[in-house]
């Protein structure tokens, strides 16, 4: 918006010799007003060196995840502790093995976990809120009634017995997570969607005969960008919070395995013998991620949708 | 009011009934059945068993004589792996502990994040509303399962004020940490929900109608503001109760509390099925009449929905 006049001046004036005036897109837009929020960018910061560590982190190693110290593993509440001269910066976990490297290994299965299951959650959700909210009347009766229904159902519940039932393996777990997350994110994008489908440029559209599918794909979905990608990040943090809990009662990722919430598990279980490095690793790992994908989540909503502060 | 009950109702019972049916079919379409072992049985002990059980019936006539059972008896059926139990057996035993610390969760929850909110909102941009802020911002990064061991760590190991686990009849010592680590990052949601709600409320126009014509800021806030501040809450209030349930299993599990949720962990490593899919339609039942609450209570709340 231009309201000062020395501004407003400069404008003319570069009118005037012709220079073309950089316009700023939605995006610019976004981008700008997220990193002049402090939280945010510090938010993300944090986050680019979890996931920096989980990379470069092996490098550093000196045992793997699987070997086991022998010599160490007798009396690891003494020899096994966090130490340079061993090798082992986070300490042992409790069968000996280098809690460092296992630290690794729990952090990128979570991350993976999280930013997997939150994509398959955004793209069911996303199509089936566009197609429910764009077809209308019965079908988007239909359709909501549907996820109304499977929205009460306790879904931890249900991921657990698919896991229990059929093998404990990744693939199970993502379609568990996957199959009960996308509920909220269609009511959203119907929602949007609603609001979207009587502007003009789906009416152009429409006159020029494009298929109801290709509308959705072509002039829905893009428009529905901001809201996705919000609430896309927003939906990592759960995914990872719903891994953990159940890997942390012993049903998720099977050894050698394993993600933050089973280390968490384990060091818990083991805190009684004063080893508290193995839980405070993994926790501090687990917290650094979750909080800094809320507060990356928040900043981009604050960032992408301006109204809604 | 009677009618939206009876229209609630209509999504309310298909709920259960797929929930039921849905359960149980994927009860049936897992590998092995609950008799299978590394030794085989011979085939004739193994018919009799399957006979005992009712695994012999047609699928179907299996599927509705269980939705009979539970609708007509409350019965879930016998345990598979224990002879001597059924599951509901498992659930009278378990089930009265994980509803008293959970009730008692659910209404701190409540209760403090609804005052936390509204402290934060009427004291909007005060060191009071900033510390809340951060604190909610940063426990709701603190499920269950990361607030259970720091609670022992803190109150049990260190400080020795609370027993780290065990029940004992619902003592308050015993009752203390469950119900803290149940409640924090719930609380902390709430808060949050309610703290935004009130600050919208308190811009909008009846608010400042209420203002002018001098009431004192006490009745404004009680009276006028509390009610539509309520309504995003009201509707969280039935996700909560899904999450808190759902945290039973791991306070159970840590504290030894002997509630449901140990059984059901059990159930799952030893493939009671049973067990397991009583737990999940009864919980499920739970959920369904609890958000069946939540509805009529947002109705009743809110003059913009006509029954």
């Amino acid at each position: 918006m231009v309201h000062d006049t020395a501004q407003s001046e400069r404008i003319i004036e570069a009118l005037a010799e012709g220079e073309a005036v950089q316009g700023r897109s939605l995006w610019q837009d976004a981008r700008r007003r997220f990193f002049q929020n402090r939280a945010a960018t510090g938010a993300l910061i944090c986050l680019g060196l979890v996931v920096l560590f989980t990379i470069v982190g092996p490098v550093f190693a000196q045992w793997s995840n699987e070997e086991i110290d022998w010599a160490r593993m007798g009396d690891i509440a003494t020899e096994g502790r966090p130490s340079i001269e061993t090798g082992h910066y986070f300490g042992l976990d409790e069968l000996g093995r280098d809690l460092y490297a296992r630290t690794i290994q729990a952090t990128r299965t979570s991350l993976i976990v999280g930013v997997i299951g939150a994509f398959v959650a955004v793209i069911i959700g996303t199509l089936y809120g566009a197609i429910s909210g764009f077809v209308g009347g019965w079908v988007d009766n239909l359709m909501m009634r549907t996820v109304d229904i499977l929205i009460s159902i306790p879904y931890m519940f249900i991921i657990i017995l698919l896991m229990v039932m059929f093998e404990r393996s990744f693939f199970m777990l993502f379609v568990g997570i996957g199959v009960v997350s996308w509920l909220d994110m269609s009511r959203i994008v119907r929602g949007q969607t609603l609001s979207l489908k009587n502007r003009e440029f789906v009416e152009a559209a429409k006159a020029a005969g494009v298929g109801w599918f290709k509308i959705i794909l072509r002039h829905i979905v893009p428009n529905l960008l901001g809201i996705v990608v919000v609430y896309a990040t927003l939906l990592v943090p759960l995914m990872i919070l719903v891994e953990s809990f159940i890997s942390f009662l012993g049903l998720g990722v099977q050894e050698p395995n394993t993600s933050l919430g089973a280390l968490i598990s384990e060091g818990a279980g083991t805190v009684i013998y004063g080893t508290l490095w193995q839980l405070g690793y993994p926790l501090f790992f687990f917290l650094a991620t979750i909080i800094s994908l809320f507060f990356v989540g928040d900043g981009l909503r604050d960032a992408l949708d301006p109204k809604d502060r | 009011m009677t009618a939206y009950i009876i229209r609630r109702l209509f999504v309310a019972v298909p709920t259960l009934v797929i929930l039921i049916v849905v359960c149980f079919y994927l009860m049936q379409a897992a590998p092995g059945g609950p008799f299978t072992s590394e030794r085989p049985l011979p085939p004739q002990v193994l018919a009799n068993i399957e006979a005992r059980y009712g695994l012999d019936q047609p699928l179907w006539k299996q599927m509705w004589d269980y939705l009979v059972g539970i609708v007509t008896r409350f019965d879930f059926g016998p345990s598979f792996a224990y002879k001597d139990r059924d599951v509901n057996d498992v659930i009278a035993q378990g089930f009265p502990v994980t509803l008293t610390y959970g009730a008692i969760s659910f209404v701190v929850a409540t209760l403090v994040g609804v005052s936390l909110g509204v402290a934060a909102a009427i004291r909007h941009n005060t060191w009071l509303d900033y510390i809340a802020v951060g604190a909610t911002f940063s426990a709701q990064a603190l499920p269950n399962f990361v607030m259970a061991p720091i609670l022992v760590i803190v109150f049990t190991w260190q400080l020795g004020w609370l027993p780290g686990g065990g029940w004992n009849g619902g003592q308050w010592q015993y009752v203390v940490m469950p119900v803290i680590a149940l409640s924090t990052s719930y609380m902390a949601s709430i808060a949050r929900i309610t703290r935004s709600s009130m600050l919208e409320t308190l811009n909008s126009n009846f608010i400042r109608t209420a203002r002018a014509k001098g009431l004192p800021e006490r009745t404004v806030i009680w009276r006028h503001a509390m009610k539509p501040t309520m309504l995003p809450v009201v509707s969280y209030l039935g996700p909560t109760f899904v999450a808190m349930i759902t945290g039973s299993v791991v306070i159970d599990i840590y504290f030894s509390t002997g509630g449901i949720g140990r059984a059901y962990v059990d159930s799952a490593l030893n493939r009671d099925y049973a067990v397991m899919l009583g737990v999940t339609i009864l919980y499920g039942g739970l959920t369904v009449l609890f958000n069946l609450v939540a509805d009529i209570a947002y109705a009743w709340l809110d003059p913009k929905i006509r029954y």
